[in-house]
């Protein structure tokens, strides 16, 4: 499958959080306001980029079966670590993380005064460690995974990004007692899901 | 012991986790296309929610703060992995469906949020507990919303045909992802406004 195509798929067809449900949590806590929806979502789509091919190749050079045959020792050649996958995945992304969040704060300050307070949180988001192990299970390429990181990220992004736009609306609108807050949310992204299901209906070419 | 029985009860209706305090909707969403993934899935979070509880609770005056997380994360993806471990051995079929939403219980909100809020303060026993409770109140929710999807979606129960194909199609939005984000919708409109005593504020 093109590229273009695997960006599209992700973005609208497949897309992270309405048809994936990955990263529910932080979406629905940081979607008052689009202050921090964008700055989250901006946050998102870069460690995602960055995580999941490094991922892959931890995955590829580490993990999988017969992995480590690069080393050229024969006893190694043969090893299957790929069960360590969940705590190598996590531990790259905590690190990643931490890294991201001290190059942001030492080269580009005033993108850390907006994305700062987000990044932390990132770590326990499940869309990024969700995409890396969907990365796995689908056996993308590295270019395919750069691809596939990026643009899950997006369509996180702009998921996020509606929401908060809705939500903003909907605050002036008389909502039932019990619906209000968490429960409107979940209904309005019900709507936005049935929205994103139209996209399904788009065939892309091989 | 009333007290006890409290830590346990509190996380069911009047505290759930998920439709409360909105932790781990992740899964809960992804897995209740039909009841039997649930069940597993609930079983799954329950026991890495025990494990992960009673471990950081025992280790909680050895950690040292500033890289607490990191523990708690490393103590999850171990009890994570066993889980993973165990099903793969022996529902094979059940652990390929839920494919990588196994793994995701390392994100859930429930397992990291009790072992911050709770465990790491108290005891190993009260932790257990907690750890009892709020997996049993994840597990209401989610066998609550994959048995209507699964009965509205396919007419059957963990399987059995119930509604005869006769005279009900089965209504495919119900399996489809925007089904479970309403059902959960009206599921936390139904508990805070029945269930519920105390109204609290939000937004």
């Amino acid at each position: 499958m093109g590229l273009l195509n695997l960006a599209i798929e992700s973005i609208f067809i497949q897309n992270i959080l309405l048809s994936l449900f990955l990263g529910m949590c932080s979406y629905l806590a940081q979607s008052k306001k689009m202050e921090s929806a964008k700055g989250l979502g901006m946050a998102v789509i870069m460690v995602l980029t960055i995580a999941t091919p490094l991922n892959w190749l931890i995955r590829r050079f580490l993990l999988q079966p017969g992995a480590l045959g690069w080393t050229g020792v024969e006893a190694l050649g043969s090893l299957d670590l790929s069960f360590l996958t969940f705590i190598c995945f996590i531990a790259v992304i905590a690190s990643l993380v931490q890294i991201v969040e001290m190059v942001v704060d030492r080269f580009f300050p005033v993108l850390y005064n907006s994305l700062g307070i987000f990044l932390p949180l990132i770590t326990v988001n499940c869309a990024i460690l969700g995409a890396s192990l969907f990365m796995v299970e689908r056996q993308y390429s590295l270019v395919e995974s750069v691809v596939y990181g990026t643009s899950s990220g997006v369509g996180w992004a702009l998921a996020i990004m509606s929401l908060a736009a809705i939500r903003k609306k909907i605050r002036y609108s008389n909502v039932p007692e019990g619906l209000r807050g968490l429960g409107m949310a979940f209904i309005i992204t019900g709507l936005m899901a049935i929205g994103f299901l139209c996209f399904s209906g788009i065939t892309l070419g091989n | 012991m009333a007290k006890l029985r409290k830590i346990v009860t509190d996380p069911l209706s009047d505290n759930n986790p998920v439709t409360w305090q909105v932790l781990g909707v992740c899964s809960a969403l992804a897995v209740t296309t039909q009841v039997s993934t649930a069940l597993v899935m609930s079983i799954a979070l329950t026991v890495v929610l025990c494990g992960s509880n009673v471990v950081i609770s025992l280790l909680r005056n050895m950690i040292p703060g500033k890289i607490r997380m990191i523990v708690e994360l490393c103590v999850i993806a171990t009890l994570v992995i066993l889980a993973d471990q165990v099903l793969r051995a022996f529902v094979y079929d059940i652990s390929k469906q839920l494919s990588v939403f196994v793994g995701l219980i390392i994100t859930n909100c429930i397992v990291m949020g009790r072992a911050e809020a709770y465990a790491l303060q108290n005891p190993p026993f009260k932790s257990f507990l907690d750890a009892i409770g709020n997996g049993l109140g994840y597990s209401v929710i989610l066998i609550a919303v994959a048995a209507f999807r699964e009965l509205l979606g396919s007419g059957s129960l963990l399987g059995i045909q119930i509604l005869s194909p006769e005279w009900y199609e089965g209504n495919t939005l119900m399996l489809l992802p925007p089904g479970a984000f309403v059902i959960i919708g009206l599921l936390i409109w139904f508990q805070r406004t029945l269930i519920s005593k105390t109204l609290r504020e939000e937004d």
